[in-house]
Formats: structure tokens, C-alpha cells, sequence
């Protein structure tokens, strides 16, 4: 029995962009930040300068619950590169406030993912300035 | 048809050089351009023949090296949007003649990596491992729990194509079958649900197309082969943002992002006056086994959620209604590079209407649809050939 872990190993850092820097300083604060539309309430991510679902540019970010179901998932046995830890899950989460992200699952076995599976956010720091948003099952 | 836009328009040459897994001595130049003189000889033409081209590589330095400029010349991606681009410049006027040509040797050389151009480095995938088997991977498993689809259905799509591959004297796989359903179930696991033998393969190689106006065509060494109808779907850009098949849109649930490539389906055939039935052989793109039975559903050929039932039971394969990927696709063929590959199935189509393939040739065919893309990536291109003028 192996519990999916955060990756330990020296995996490629994401570079913020001007866009997603609130995102990225938001994570290294334990918060996980999507943008919420002024004008329709709905939610965007990936970090955006026009709402995903009416166009509206009044976008403001704010902290996510960080629950949400997995919408769907795959287990990878053969990594990208050999910095990454096999298995490892990537899942896209549907989030409470109704926006999607990509992730990893961690915190059960591989083989307890499937659509539909409540998750939690949980932050992992990478390094000082980079921390990975991952997912585990709800408690 | 007289107002067909692309009445004055045939595709009079194609070529593949040798694939392989490697290519000794070759860069992404010199195999493009080694493309370039195959396709202008197979068409019975001249460097000086050629007055327009599409793509850097091969297709620039053959300008170049020939001293055959000023010549017409787009960027446009090799593939399905670069033949439908060289269609609509010789209707307008623009060139004549025109060359596309592509190719890729040396760049994958980290081996205990994946390809380089399966993982894009952007923020929001980085950290998450992914790379486009990850990617195709979450879109098959929405497909799978929402409709049911079998892994016994995406195995029957990689045999078949895999098995056209075993027979195709030009594979870079040839000989390595026969394969069963049950052999690439057995092969590892890469990601879930995609084994082995569901996913492309990498390998080295060029290739090239030409086209010119159909007047010009008459008098050439090949039967032209004319471009019935395409068009192209693109939903953003590829691997930055989670790859669902529920991305929405333009506010119609028909088009989400896992039919991507159903508006453009919708066009080609209307611009042809044809539907799915009229298709003879299918020339789609294949980077992964699910693949297939999503453009099946996308572009009309069964409902949603109907293309595991459709893909079994001897439709796809030799002898089948719609055979799909004759030369072995992505899986066996050639997977070179991120450019060639997208040139190839309509090479293999143009072959299929010319009636000269080697293997698997699917006697009187008539017209042949080609793709290219994929709903992980968020685009699909498709076109419509035949050997009837339109």
C-alpha cells in the first residue's frame, strides 16, 4: 500500500506569467485564488483578463473553498521526465464556484481515483517562491 | 460544380523519404528538403515549376538552394491547414504552384524523457507531469464514464492500425505484428487508460505535397486528386489548460472542446455536397487509440457515445466499411516530428484516390477524409479528397 505523495524530486518549476502572478502569491500563502466575474459571479481559471463566461473584464480574484469533484483522471506509469515519481494522478478538478484546474491527486492509492471523488486542495511548496496546488480526497 | 472554391485546384505531387526510428546524418533540413525534390519529381515538375511554398525547413532552403525566389510563401502549420491554405492561394491567385514540405531528425535525443514536443513547459501542466499521452488520457476517461466506452474498443482502433503498419513496406514498424486486441491490452501501462501500444510512437522522417491548378494538372504524369471540402476547429491553445472535454463553445452544447472538429467536419462536407457515407477510406490522425472513436462521433459517422460499438465488429479494418489510417498512422508508420506528421494523412489519402498504395489499398476509392489534432490538444482539422473534380 503506497499513498501518492507530493513529487520530491527535481520536477521543472512553473514560471509565473504577469497574468497569474496573484495565482502563484496566492499559493505560497496556503490560498488557492481563482477570478471571480463582477458582472455574472461565474468563475475563470487558467488566469484570465476576460471572464470565461460572459466576457466581462470586472474580474476580481478571491480564495477558492478548494473542494470539488474530480472530473476526470489518468494514472501515468511512464513520467515525463525521470524527476517525476511513478504513479502519479493527474486529475481535472471541478471546483465548488464552478471553474475547473488541472492537478495531481495525492494523499490515497492510485487506484481509489475515479469521476466523481470529493477533493480537497492542499498546497506543497516546491521552493520559496513556487508552491503546487494538489488535491486529496475530502476528509 | 463551377463554384466550388477550389474547382481550379489539384494536388499533383506527394512524398515520404524513408522513416525510422532514427536518421542517421539527417537534420529537419536536410530531410524536408530531400521531401521537397521527391514530391516536385512525383509530380512530373521542375524547382522552377514551383512559385509558391508552406512551411520553414525543407520547403524554405529548397527556395534557396534552387534560387528559384521570389515565390509565394505562407507559415501556416504543415498538415491539413497548410493544403487548404495552398487551395485557396492558387483560387486567388497568388501562386501557381506550391510546395509544402516538412520533416524532423535529431531533435529527440533524451530518450528517458518523453519527446520533446509532448511536453510543452507551461505554468499551469508543468509541475503536474504531463505530457500529451496525460492529456488524450483525461479526455478518453471522460469519454469512458460518461458513455462507457471499453478499453476493448480503444484496443481494437491500435491493432487495426497497428496491423495496417505490420504490412505497409514503408513502416517504420513493418513486420512487427500481427497484433490482437488482447496484445495491446497486455503492453504497459502509460497512462491510464492508454497502454503501450495505444499511443504514437517516435520516430524520423520527411514529407512533402504539391499543388497546382487543375488545367496544369491535365498534363502531368499522376491523376490529380482535388479537395472536395475542409476546414479547421481550434479551441486555444494546446497543453496550457486543462484538456476537458466539456470546455465550452460559442453557447452551443453540440460544440464542446470533446467534439472538437464537428463544426469543421459540418463545412468540408457541405462545401463538398457530400456526408459520411460517401467517404471511402479514412485517413485519421491517430495519436491516440481513443482518438479515433471520438472523430468518428465528432465528424458524423455515428451518434455520441457510439463509436466503441462502431470501431468493433470489422468496420475500420482491411475489407471494412470505413477503413481507417491505411499506412499505419502515428502508432507504426512515422511519427516524426511536430509538423510531418500532420502532412501524412493526407499523403496517404492522395495515394488511396491515385490507387497506389503498396498495402491496403482500398480498391476504387473515391473520395477519402483525412484529420489531423485531437480533442487534448483543443484543435481538429479535417479535409475531404477526391478524384472527381469538383
Amino acid at each position: 500500500m503506497t499513498l501518492l505523495e507530493p513529487q520530491r524530486g527535481a520536477i521543472p518549476h512553473p514560471q509565473p506569467s504577469p497574468l497569474s502572478k496573484p495565482f502563484w502569491a496566492g499559493l505560497s500563502r496556503g490560498e488557492l485564488l481563482f477570478q471571480r466575474c463582477a458582472d455574472c459571479g461565474g468563475g475563470t481559471h487558467t488566469p484570465s483578463l476576460v471572464c470565461a463566461h460572459c466576457g466581462s473584464a470586472r474580474l476580481g480574484w478571491e480564495p477558492s473553498s478548494g473542494r470539488g469533484l474530480v472530473y476526470s483522471w489518468t494514472v501515468v506509469w511512464r513520467p515525463q521526465t525521470p524527476a517525476f515519481t511513478v504513479p502519479y494522478v493527474p486529475i481535472i478538478v471541478e471546483l465548488e464556484e464552478g471553474w475547473q484546474m488541472l492537478s495531481n491527486l495525492i494523499g490515497c492509492e492510485h487506484d481509489a481515483v475515479r469521476v466523481g471523488l470529493a477533493v480537497e486542495f492542499e498546497p506543497h511548496a516546491l521552493s520559496d517562491t513556487i508552491t503546487l496546488p494538489y488535491f486529496r480526497p475530502a476528509g | 460544380m463551377k463554384d466550388h472554391p477550389f474547382h481550379d485546384v489539384a494536388i499533383v505531387g506527394v512524398y515520404n523519404t524513408r522513416q525510422a526510428r532514427v536518421l542517421e546524418g539527417h537534420s529537419g533540413g536536410t530531410i524536408g528538403l530531400e521531401a521537397a525534390l521527391g514530391a516536385v519529381a512525383d509530380a512530373g515538375l521542375t524547382p522552377r515549376d514551383i512559385d509558391g511554398v508552406i512551411g520553414t525547413g525543407g520547403a524554405s532552403d529548397f527556395v534557396y538552394q534552387h534560387r528559384i525566389g521570389p515565390v509565394w510563401r505562407s507559415m501556416s502549420g504543415a498538415g491539413i491547414p497548410s493544403v487548404l491554405e495552398a487551395a485557396a492561394a492558387i483560387s486567388t491567385g497568388f501562386a501557381t504552384t506550391i510546395l509544402i514540405a516538412a520533416g524532423s531528425a535529431g531533435m529527440y535525443t533524451q530518450r528517458e524523457a518523453t519527446a520533446p514536443w509532448t511536453r510543452p513547459a507551461h505554468e499551469f501542466v508543468v509541475g503536474f507531469g504531463m505530457f500529451t499521452a496525460a492529456e488524450f488520457a483525461l479526455i478518453a476517461r471522460r469519454h469512458m464514464e460518461v458513455y462507457g466506452t471499453t478499453t476493448a474498443a480503444l484496443a481494437e482502433v491500435a491493432a487495426t492500425i497497428r496491423n495496417n503498419g505490420h504490412v505497409n513496406p514503408e513502416a517504420v514498424y513493418q513486420g512487427k505484428g500481427p497484433f490482437t486486441p488482447q496484445d495491446i491490452l497486455n503492453s504497459r501501462m502509460i497512462a491510464d487508460p492508454f497502454h503501450l501500444l495505444d499511443c504514437a510512437m517516435t520516430s524520423e522522417g520527411g514529407c512533402a505535397l504539391v499543388l497546382t491548378r487543375a488545367d496544369i494538372a491535365r498534363d502531368l504524369p499522376k491523376p490529380p486528386v482535388f479537395v472536395l471540402g475542409g476546414s479547421t476547429d481550434h479551441y486555444g491553445p494546446a497543453y496550457q489548460n486543462p484538456p476537458s472535454f466539456d470546455l465550452p463553445g460559442r453557447n452551443d452544447p453540440d460544440l464542446v472542446n470533446g467534439w472538437v472538429g464537428r463544426a469543421a467536419a459540418r463545412r468540408a462536407f457541405s462545401m463538398g455536397g457530400l456526408s459520411p457515407t460517401d467517404v471511402d477510406v479514412c485517413e485519421f490522425y491517430d495519436p491516440f487509440s481513443f482518438e479515433i472513436i471520438r472523430q468518428f462521433e465528432a465528424f458524423g459517422f455515428c451518434g455520441e457515445g457510439e463509436g466503441g460499438d462502431f470501431v468493433l465488429g470489422g468496420t475500420i479494418g482491411a475489407g471494412g466499411r470505413y477503413p481507417i489510417t491505411t499506412d499505419g498512422g502515428l502508432m507504426s508508420f512515422s511519427h516524426a516530428g511536430a509538423q510531418a506528421q500532420m502532412l501524412q494523412r493526407p499523403i496517404r489519402a492522395v495515394q488511396q484516390l491515385r490507387g497506389e498504395c503498396q498495402s491496403r489499398q482500398v480498391e476504387g476509392a473515391e473520395v477519402a477524409m483525412c484529420s489531423g489534432g485531437g480533442a487534448g490538444a483543443l484543435f481538429t482539422d479535417v479535409m475531404l479528397l477526391g478524384k472527381e473534380r469538383p
